[in-house]
C-alpha cells in the first residue's frame, strides 16, 4: 500500500491524516505539493486532507479542484485508484467533478465542531470493510460548509446504487431531526463514486484513532485501507 | 534638516494622541519640528499601547524569572523550558477596542496577531484560548457582539489550523461600552532554536515578508490608547481585516525559512506595523535602520511614507537575513506565494532613517524612540476595602436546589458549548481535554508530555478588592492546572483596565499588580509575557478591572490526568480545603439575592500551595481521576458540573461543623477541590490529608440520576442540564425566534 497526501496552500489536517494512516493502516504516506503534476509512481491511495485550501476563497474547494495536481488525481481515479477526500477534501472532490453534488453552508450558518454519530451504511468499499454493516460510530465533525445538496435525480441514483456510505444519526442510529447537524439532504455524511473507489466525507475519522484523544471509532476506516 | 511640507499645529499633535508636554519632549529630543511622518512615528511609538507609559513602572515589580524561564517579558512571547529539549512559547493579547467597533474583524485580527507573536519566535502554535467579556445580556448590542466575536475567533483559528481549546466568557453591564477580547496562543519549539527580535551585523538586509501593505489599521494602536465616546463607530476604518489563509502560508514559510539558518532576527508587524517592528529590531541590537519605502509591497497605489509607516495591515513580518542565504530564503517565500522584498538594511548610526524614492522622510535617534518614551507615575488611590458580608446575615430567598438550578443557567455559569462548538478544538489530534474542563490538556507532539492551559480572572473580586482579586486570578489559574494534574509553570497576563488618568482606576491597576505579583511569587508561577489594555472606558464609564491570567503547566505523562466528570457510581466524594462559607461577592449573593457587594474571599497562598500540591500528588500517583476546582458558585455548582459531565448523580450532606447552609453550598472560599475515590482509597486519602495538614472532609457518594443536597428533594441531572445548556443558545436565537417556535 502506497499513499500520497496532497497538500494545498491552506490544507491544515494533513498531519492528522498522516498520523491516522500510520496508526491505522500501518504505513507512512508521502506528501505531494499541489503544484506538482504527477503522483509518485505506484500510488494506491490519494488523500485530500481537511483544511481551507486557498482560504476557501471563491467557494470552498473550488480553486483546489482546479489545481495542477488534480489532473493526476482524476487520472488515478479513472484507473480505479483509491481517492479519499475528508472535509475540505470532499469539497474539492465535488468541485473537481470526481463526485456529484455540492457542499453548502451549514443549516444554522455557523461552523460546527463536535462529536457526531454516523451510521456506516455500506461496508462494500475499500474504505469501510472493517466496519459492520449498519454500525454506529462516533467521530468528529468540524466544518462550516457540510450541508450536502444535489438534484433529485442524483440523490435517487446515489441511494439506488448504494453510494451513500455514511449518514448522520444519533447514538441509537436514528436519522433525521437534531441528529443531522448541518441540514444535509438524506442525512448524507459521505458518498462514493460509481466505481466505489472515490470516497468523500465531511466527518473526521482521522481524529478518532486513539483512546486518549476522544476514541477509536475512526480506526475502522484506516484498518480497512490496511487490507486494501 | 528635513523640509517640512505640513505645518505641525497643536490640533495635528492632538489628533496623533500626543499631549502638549509630550510634543515638547519630542522637540527637545530632536531639536527641531518633526515632519508629518516623524510625528506619525512618535505617535505610534509613544502611545499607551506600544510604550506602556502608564504601566511600565508597575509591571517592573512582577516576578519574571525561574530556572525554567528561557525568555521573560520583552520579546514577542514568553518562552519556558518543558524538558527533553523542548520549549513552550506563549502569550495573551487583547483586541478590545477593534472588536467593539467591528466584532468579526476585530476578533480575527486579535487571534492572528497572537498566533504571529508565537510563530515569530520559531514555535508552531498547538493551541489557542480566549477570555471574553461582554456587556449585560439585556444591552441591545450584546447579542450582535457575541455572535461576531465568536464567529471571528473561529473563522481565523479554524482556517489557520490551530485548535481553540479553552477560555472564559462572562457578562456584566460594565462591559456594555467596552467588550474584552483577550486571545492567547501556545506553541512549541526546540529550546535551542528560538528566534528573537534583536538585529545583529551592519549592512544586513531588512526583509519584508507576507501580505502587502494597505491603508487599513492606520492609527489602530492610537485608537487602542484612547477612551471611547458615542462617535466610536466612526473609527471603523482603523480596524484591520484578517486573512487567515495568508497567515497559514506565512507560518509555513517562516518555519521553513528558520530551518535554513538564514534568519538573524525576526519581528512581526503588529500594532504600529512597520514603525514598531523596525525600531524594535534596531534598538534591541544597538543598530541603526535605514528603510527605502519604495520597495515595500503595497496593495494600493500612491501610498505615502506616512501611511506605510503606520499601516497595520495584517500577516506581515520583518526579518534581518544573512545576506549569503538571501536567494534561498526568497525561493521559500515565492513557493508559498508570499511577498518578499528587501526594504532596507542595518546601519551603525543608531538612527532610524526612512527614505521614499530617495527623499528623506524621517531621521530619528532609534534608541530614544523607545527608551525616551514618556513614563508616568500616574496618581493612584487605593480603594477602601468593602465590608465583609457574614453569611449568617443573609436570608436565602429560595431553597438550595432552586438556587442551584438558577445559578447553572445564569449567563456567567451556563454552558458555553454554543461558543466552543464554533471553534475547531480537535484539529491536530492532540486535544486530550476539550473545552468544558478545569484546564485544557494538549499532548505535545506524539507524547508522552502534555500541556495544561487555562485563562482566569474574577473581575468582580478585582473591583471590590484589587489586591485579593489579583491574587485570586493567579491562584485560580494555578488551581485549574493543578486540578487536571498539571504542574503550573508560568503565566501570561493581559491587564484590561479603564482610564489610567483616573486615580481610582490607576489604584485598582496598582492593587491588582501587587496581588498578581504576590501570588506569582508564592506559587513559583512567574509572568513571562503579557499585554496591557487601558482606556477601556466609554462616556466616562470604565470596565471592571480585568487582569486575565493565562497559565500553562506541564503534565509529564499525558495519560495520567484528571477530569471533572463523575465516572463511577458509589465513589466517595471528598472536599479538600477549608470551607468557611464566604458569600461576599459570590455569584449566589449577586444572582440569587440580587446583591453585588461585600469583600471577595481572601486568598491564603500557603493553603493554595499545600492543598494543590496534595491534590496533584494524588492525580500523578494515579489514585484519583476525578477532580474539580471550586470557584464561581462554590461547592453546589461544582458538584452539579461534575454530575452533568458524567451523567451520574450524587448524594451529598454538610458535615458536622459546616457553616450555615447557603455559605456551605455556595460560598466561594478559595484553595478548594472536590475529588472522588473508592471508599477504601478515600479513607487512605483522608488519613494522608490529615498528616499533611490539608483540610479534607467526606461529603457524600456518587450514584443515581439526581443530585441530592442535604435533606432537600433530589434535583434530576436532566433538569440541571436543561438549565445549563439552554440559556446561551436560547439567548443567541433571540426572543422573537423563541416565541415563533
Amino acid at each position: 500500500m502506497k499513499s500520497a497526501v496532497i497538500v494545498f496552500p491552506g490544507s491544515n489536517r494533513e498531519q492528522d491524516v498522516i498520523r491516522a494512516l500510520r496508526v491505522g493502516a500501518g504505513h507512512e504516506p508521502v506528501k505531494v505539493w499541489h503544484a506538482d503534476t504527477e503522483l509518485p509512481a505506484g500510488t494506491d491511495l490519494v488523500v485530500l486532507p481537511g483544511g481551507f485550501s486557498y482560504g476557501d476563497y471563491l467557494r470552498c474547494g473550488a480553486i483546489a479542484g482546479r489545481a495542477a495536481i488534480m489532473d493526476a488525481v482524476r487520472a488515478h481515479a479513472a484507473r480505479g485508484g483509491l481517492v479519499l477526500g475528508i472535509c475540505n477534501g470532499f469539497q474539492i472532490l465535488v468541485e473537481s467533478g470526481l463526485l456529484p453534488g455540492i457542499l453548502m453552508r451549514n443549516r444554522d450558518l455557523r461552523f460546527i465542531c463536535r462529536m457526531q454519530h454516523l451510521k456506516v451504511e455500506r461496508t462494500d468499499t475499500a474504505f469501510t470493510r472493517a466496519y459492520a454493516p449498519g454500525q454506529v460510530i462516533e467521530v468528529a465533525i468540524a466544518h462550516g460548509e457540510g450541508n450536502y445538496e444535489a438534484d433529485e435525480e442524483t440523490i435517487r441514483r446515489l441511494e439506488d446504487e448504494g453510494r451513500v456510505i455514511f449518514r448522520y444519526c444519533d447514538a441509537e442510529g436514528r436519522v433525521g431531526g437534531k441528529a443531522n447537524p448541518n441540514g444535509s439532504t438524506h442525512d448524507i455524511a459521505g458518498i462514493c463514486s460509481e466505481g466505489r473507489n472515490v470516497l468523500g466525507m465531511m466527518p473526521h475519522p482521522e481524529n478518532l484513532v486513539e483512546d486518549l484523544v476522544g476514541g477509536v471509532d475512526g480506526l475502522g476506516l484506516f484498518r480497512s485501507l490496511r487490507a486494501a | 534638516m528635513i523640509p517640512n511640507s505640513v505645518a505641525v499645529t497643536p490640533e495635528l499633535v492632538a489628533e496623533h494622541g500626543l499631549k502638549p508636554d509630550e510634543y515638547e519632549r519630542i522637540l527637545a529630543l530632536i531639536g527641531r519640528e518633526p515632519t508629518l511622518t516623524e510625528l506619525g512615528i512618535f505617535s505610534a511609538m509613544w502611545n499607551e499601547h506600544c510604550s506602556y507609559k502608564s504601566s511600565r513602572l508597575h509591571l517592573k515589580t512582577l516576578p519574571t524569572s525561574a530556572p525554567w524561564v528561557i525568555q521573560g517579558p520583552g520579546e514577542n512571547a514568553g518562552v519556558i523550558d518543558i524538558g527533553d529539549g523542548m520549549a513552550c512559547v506563549f502569550k495573551m493579547e487583547s483586541h478590545n477596542h477593534p472588536s467593539f467597533i467591528e466584532p468579526y474583524q476585530g476578533a480575527t485580527t486579535g487571534v492572528g496577531g497572537i498566533l504571529r507573536d508565537v510563530f515569530t519566535m520559531g514555535a508552531r502554535p498547538i493551541a489557542a484560548l480566549n477570555a471574553l467579556r461582554f456587556g449585560s445580556p439585556d444591552h441591545p448590542k450584546t447579542r450582535h457582539l457575541v455572535a461576531g466575536v465568536v464567529a471571528g475567533i473561529g473563522g481565523y483559528g479554524n482556517s489557520f489550523g490551530v485548535p481553540t481549546v479553552g477560555g472564559q466568557t462572562g457578562f456584566h453591564t460594565r462591559y456594555d461600552g467596552n467588550i474584552l477580547v483577550n486571545a492567547m496562543a501556545v506553541g512549541i519549539a526546540k529550546a535551542d532554536e528560538i528566534f528573537y527580535a534583536k538585529a545583529t551585523g551592519v549592512g544586513n538586509p531588512i526583509v519584508y515578508l507576507g501580505s502587502k501593505t494597505g491603508r487599513d489599521g492606520i492609527h489602530g494602536a492610537s485608537m487602542a490608547s484612547a477612551a471611547f465616546d458615542d462617535k466610536s463607530e466612526e473609527k471603523r476604518p482603523t480596524v484591520q481585516v484578517g486573512d487567515p489563509f495568508a497567515e497559514k502560508l506565512l507560518l509555513e514559510a517562516c518555519l521553513e525559512l528558520m530551518t535554513t539558518g538564514s534568519v538573524i532576527a525576526i519581528q512581526d508587524m503588529g500594532a504600529a506595523g512597520l514603525t514598531c517592528s523596525a525600531v524594535e529590531m534596531g534598538a534591541k541590537g544597538d543598530l541603526g535602520i535605514e528603510l527605502h519605502l519604495e520597495n515595500v509591497p503595497c496593495r494600493e497605489e500612491g501610498m505615502t511614507a506616512y501611511e506605510m509607516m503606520l499601516s497595520e495591515s495584517q500577516e506581515r513580518m520583518l526579518m534581518v537575513l544573512d545576506p549569503a542565504k538571501e536567494k534561498q530564503a526568497e525561493a521559500i517565500f515565492r513557493k508559498w506565494g508570499l511577498d518578499f522584498a528587501i526594504v532596507g538594511y542595518t546601519t551603525d548610526t543608531l538612527r532610524f532613517v526612512v527614505k521614499h524614492h530617495g527623499e528623506l522622510m524621517a531621521d530619528l535617534p532609534i534608541k530614544e524612540l523607545g527608551d525616551e518614551a514618556p513614563l508616568y507615575d500616574r496618581p493612584h488611590v487605593a480603594s477602601a476595602p468593602p465590608a465583609v458580608v457574614p453569611a449568617e446575615s443573609v436570608v436565602p430567598p429560595m431553597a438550595t436546589g432552586d438556587a442551584l438550578v438558577r445559578l447553572v443557567g445564569t449567563p456567567d455559569l451556563c454552558s458555553k458549548r454554543w461558543i466552543w462548538e464554533q471553534y475547531d478544538h480537535l484539529i491536530l489530534g492532540n486535544t486530550v481535554q476539550k473545552p468544558g474542563g478545569d484546564a485544557a490538556i494538549v499532548r505535545v507532539l506524539d507524547g508522552p508530555k502534555g500541556l495544561a492551559m487555562t485563562c482566569d480572572v474574577t473581575p468582580r473580586y478585582c473591583e471590590a478588592d484589587p489586591v485579593e482579586g489579583g491574587r485570586q486570578a493567579v491562584a485560580e489559574a494555578w488551581r485549574n492546572i493543578t486540578a487536571v494534574g498539571g504542574l503550573p509553570l508560568a503565566v501570561t497576563d493581559n491587564l484590561n483596565f479603564g482610564n489610567p488618568e483616573r486615580p481610582q482606576v490607576m489604584g485598582r491597576f496598582v492593587g491588582c499588580i501587587r496581588g498578581i505579583g504576590e501570588a506569582c511569587r508564592a506559587l513559583d508561577f512567574p509572568v513571562v509575557s503579557g499585554n496591557v489594555s487601558l482606556y477601556n472606558e466609554t462616556n466616562g464609564v470604565g470596565i471592571l478591572p480585568t487582569p486575565t491570567i493565562g497559565g500553562v503547566g506541564i503534565i509529564d505523562d499525558v495519560h495520567v490526568h484528571a477530569t471533572l466528570a463523575f465516572k463511577v457510581e458509589g465513589e466517595t466524594i471528598v472536599l479538600v480545603g477549608e470551607t468557611k462559607g464566604h458569600v461576599g461577592q459570590s455569584v449566589w449573593l449577586r444572582d440569587v439575592c440580587g446583591r453585588e457587594e461585600g469583600s471577595p474571599p481572601p486568598v491564603d497562598l500557603a493553603a493554595e500551595r499545600r492543598n494543590g500540591d496534595f491534590v496533584r500528588g494524588l492525580i500523578r500517583s494515579k489514585r484519583v481521576k476525578t477532580v474539580h476546582d471550586l470557584s464561581d458558585g462554590g461547592l453546589a455548582v461544582a458538584l452539579a458540573e461534575m454530575a452533568m459531565a458524567g451523567r451520574i448523580g450524587a448524594k451529598v450532606t454538610a458535615p458536622a461543623g459546616a457553616p450555615v447552609a447557603h455559605g456551605f453550598w455556595f460560598g466561594e472560599d478559595q484553595a478548594r477541590y472536590v475529588l472522588t475515590a473508592s471508599k477504601a482509597e478515600a479513607e487512605r486519602i483522608m488519613a494522608e490529608a490529615e498528616a499533611a495538614g490539608v483540610p479534607a472532609v467526606v461529603i457524600g457518594t456518587t450514584g443515581g440520576d439526581a443530585l441530592t443536597l442535604g435533606d432537600e428533594a433530589p434535583i434530576s441531572i436532566d433538569k440541571l442540564r436543561r438549565a445549563h445548556e439552554d440559556w446561551l443558545p436560547h439567548y443567541m436565537t433571540g426572543p422573537e425566534a423563541i416565541a415563533a417556535a
